[in-house]
């Protein structure tokens, strides 16, 4: 076919527009795509704004991650066992993870909560509590390291806590299963009247951050769920939701769901320090560890106690209130202004709001429907401040962004809808990935929320990630809620269950980060703080080797006269005194996991050879380019040897 | 139409490029600039906290031990004063360093090692970079004293200097 210039020039115009059609096409895309990505790109070498503190649920730890990039900057170690730390492996943290049962490795992490002064979020510690084996934890903001963890007696699933007062007063934490108190051998079928449900007042010392189990208030059997204390004008109170108010013990599923209304436990904590001062407890004989770290010795202590103070709130008037709400409500969450008490029945379909000033009108008036165990029931209907209607299905929890704006998770509809607090009208909702537990928005549960983003926490993520086998990612996502409607921004996932969050901005926090420590405050009674003293003692069938490291030698590297049978401590201290030079240590067969030691810092493992020969040693964190250089041999000889014990370190 | 879009996108670049290089090349041509653009003070006593002369006066005994205390808990474990080690031998640093080198070096050996050329040649040389013990300004000086009065030591007693470069004569 020819073609004349002319209809040559009208295909090529032809063509050029075609093009230039879908280069506009394409950039526009791009263009929308880029703009959503710009808002969670942080530059290389650039912070984040904000910190996020996610618990693992069943891996028992609080992941660090950064907003909004959502990169992931360290995992603590908290109730379960890690290697890569030696937390719960080497000497001086075995007895963090002491409880009245033993030893134990493991742990469900659910709830972080963030330290407030005056109701603001400050930075401190943050809290969070074990669910199988009951304990709290607190873990310091500039170490970024777990420092105390508390048992809880009488206390099982621990499950509606840690909760921080608006002066971090108290951190208080609720039971989730009703069981005998004290335990025992019961018929399960005498549940009723027979089990209790121990809510516990952990009191916190300002100066440390030391907590001490001050009281318990022992509530009826029902199960408790999620608490949330007052703010501001409700500062003083605190709220349970419950479930199981039946007090059902079998196929909880259908017969923990058969009023139509649970309760809201609202619980006059002042009126409590009161009852507390004038003596109306009774002392109760228990059992509970108290582990505490300490940064100076380097080193955890155990500690069991032995009493605890208890409350019966059935004899005590004006300490316990149950607001009437529907179905199995989980999340119980108050704004800001300390004004509303949000309530998410999970199975009802609307989201009921509870008001404090109608709540205290109605106790005043004395206006009650009945009690359960002596403690009063206020009418639903007196204390409703509205009801969010129709939002969605299975209401869960609901954070607040500080401009008169509640965003309420789904969890069986997989969205978040944001509703305005008073006119209770729904102003957007948008889809999560899937199945959406708790959400965090920086500051959300407090009296000055940060409301730049919300992170959505989500229990299912199948088809959204490339798959691996059949456990596939756990996953978080990032919306923008800085305008009218919310924006989707990010998918990241997360070390196992992101159950629950808790968000603060990261200027509040990283300028108090701890670089190292220091070497002339180390207190460990076997820091070896100078290469001049190390030494290697025997002490019967114990060897206790003082060593020292600094890039890139272990001093002393060669070592003689241990023998079969021996139990051989490391107590290796890092002596370099510089940011971000760690060094670990590690020994062929020996039975427990590396050392990984900050500068400053002593730590201990223990190694005990079976076999004779000369088995080497290594540093495990790539500390300089000699790191590979940086090793070290322990001679073992028979039992009946008389070789002696010799150390050097080049030959001196 | 991509093409040429293309096609002047990287012509311009080429454009600026060039423009950016003689201007460069104006500057390095007006003066002749230290290496790493550091200035002849920097040049003769070191990157650092220290950035002008120091009047010292006679060896401090008290600072000596101080000194020596520190020197041996942070410093012994790369440093001997004889021999070399991890890093170079301690006897004479004294006599071949400005006292504000030494302490800059001390003070500051990440940027010493990145930026200047005595830095640099030395971690070359031991491939193990200096660590940064975090001596205050006054731990510094008393661990300067120190090292001054082991070079003066050294002279009284005839000790003989190790090498700091592979290769040196003895």
């Amino acid at each position: 076919m020819k073609l004349s210039f002319k209809s040559f020039l009208i295909l090529l115009m032809f063509g050029l527009s075609l093009a230039i059609v879908s280069c506009q096409q394409g950039s526009g895309n791009s263009a929308l795509k880029s703009s959503t990505a710009e808002k969670v790109f942080v530059a290389p070498g650039e912070y984040d704004e904000f910190y996020a503190f996610v618990s693992g649920g069943f891996s028992g730890q609080l992941a660090v991650y950064g907003l909004p990039s959502g990169r992931l900057f360290k995992i603590i170690p908290v109730f379960s066992v890690d290697g890569e730390k030696a937390w719960g492996f080497n000497e001086e943290t075995k007895p963090m993870l002491e409880t009245s049962y033993g030893f134990i490795p493991w742990d469900d992490s659910h709830h972080p909560d963030i330290s407030q002064t005056n109701g603001v979020l400050d930075g401190r510690w943050v809290f969070i509590n074990g669910n199988n084996t009951p304990r709290i934890a607190r873990i310091d903001l500039t170490t970024f390291e777990t420092v105390e963890i508390i048992e809880l007696p009488n206390s099982a699933g621990n499950h509606s806590s840690p909760y921080v007062t608006d002066n971090t007063e108290y951190v208080i934490a609720g039971t989730r299963f009703g069981v005998p108190v004290p335990q025992r051998d019961i018929s399960i079928n005498d549940y009723k009247g027979n089990f209790k449900g121990a809510l516990s007042f952990i009191k916190i010392d300002q100066e440390t951050g030391g907590m001490d189990l001050s009281f318990q208030i022992l509530m009826p059997g029902f199960d408790y769920d999620k608490a949330h204390p007052g703010r501001g004008k409700s500062d003083g109170w605190m709220f349970f939701t419950t479930y199981n108010v039946e007090e059902a013990n079998t196929l909880l599923e259908i017969n923990a769901s058969q009023r139509d209304k649970d309760f809201i436990a609202a619980v006059n904590w002042k009126k409590a320090e009161e009852y507390i001062k004038a003596g109306k407890f009774r002392t109760m004989k228990t059992k509970y560890a108290h582990n505490v770290y300490n940064d100076e010795t380097h080193s955890a202590t155990s500690t069991m106690k032995t009493e605890v103070r208890i409350l019966d709130p059935g004899n005590l008037p004006g300490l316990v209130y149950f607001l009437p709400m529907p179905k199995s409500p989980h999340g119980c969450d108050v704004d800001p202004s300390g004004e509303y008490i949000v309530g998410s029945g999970k199975l009802s379909a609307n989201v009921t709001v509870h008001s404090f000033p109608k709540m205290m009108k109605a106790i005043k008036e004395k206006k009650f429907d009945g009690e359960s165990y002596g403690i009063p029931i206020l009418k639903f209907e007196d204390v409703l401040a509205g009801v969010v209607e129709q939002p969605g299905l299975g209401p869960l929890h609901t954070e607040f962004d500080g401009k008169g704006n509640a965003y309420t998770s789904f969890f069986i509809s997989s969205e978040v809808v944001k509703w305005k607090l008073g006119t209770w009208e729904v102003i957007d909702r948008k889809p999560t990935y899937y199945s959406v537990g708790h959400v965090m928005i920086p500051g959300g549960n407090s009296q000055k929320p940060f409301g730049k983003y919300l992170l959505a926490m989500n229990k299912i993520t199948k088809d959204r990630f490339l798959p691996t086998g059949p456990e596939v990612t756990q996953s978080a996502q990032l919306y923008d809620i800085t305008g009218d409607k919310m924006e989707l921004l990010l998918d990241f996932p997360t070390v196992g269950e992101p159950h629950y969050a808790a968000g603060i901005p990261a200027d509040l926090i990283k300028a108090k980060s701890k670089k190292f420590f220091k070497l002339d405050e180390n207190k460990h009674p076997y820091a070896t703080k100078s290469q001049d003293d190390v030494k290697v003692v025997r002490d019967g069938k114990d060897v206790h080797i003082y060593m020292t490291t600094i890039r890139s030698h272990f001093a002393p590297d060669n070592i003689e006269g241990v023998k079969v049978g021996d139990r051989v401590y490391f107590h290796v201290t890092n002596i370099e005194q510089d940011y971000d030079v760690p060094h670990g240590i590690a020994m062929i067969g020996a039975n427990t996991s590396e050392l990984l030691i900050m500068p400053g810092q002593t730590e201990t493992f223990v190694w005990e050879p079976k076999e004779v020969g000369v088995w080497p040693f290594y540093c495990t964190d790539f500390c300089s380019a000699l790191h590979q250089e940086m090793q070290g041999y322990v001679r073992v000889s028979p039992r009946n040897s008389k070789i002696k014990l010799s150390w050097s370190l080049d030959g001196e | 139409m991509k093409l040429i879009t293309l096609l002047s996108i990287l012509s311009l670049s080429f454009l600026i490029a060039c423009g950016g290089g003689e201007k460069k090349a104006e500057q390095e041509a007006a003066k002749p600039a230290n290496p790493n653009g550091l200035t002849d003070f920097e040049m003769e006593h070191g990157i650092g906290p220290v950035k002008e002369e120091l009047q010292l006066g006679a060896i401090d005994p008290a600072k000596v031990a101080a000194g020596e205390k520190t020197f041996k808990s942070l410093c012994a474990p790369c440093h001997k004063l004889d021999k070399r080690l991890v890093g170079p031998a301690q006897r004479y640093t004294a006599d071949r360093r400005s006292p504000e080198f030494i302490l800059n070096m001390i003070m500051n050996p990440d940027e010493m090692t990145k930026r200047h050329p005595t830095g640099k040649k030395l971690l070359a040389e031991y491939l193990a970079p200096m660590s940064n013990q975090n001596l205050t300004l006054d731990q510094a000086k008393e661990v300067l004293d120190y090292l001054r009065s082991v070079a003066k030591e050294g002279h009284e007693k005839n000790i003989e200097a190790a090498p700091i470069f592979s290769g040196q004569q003895k």
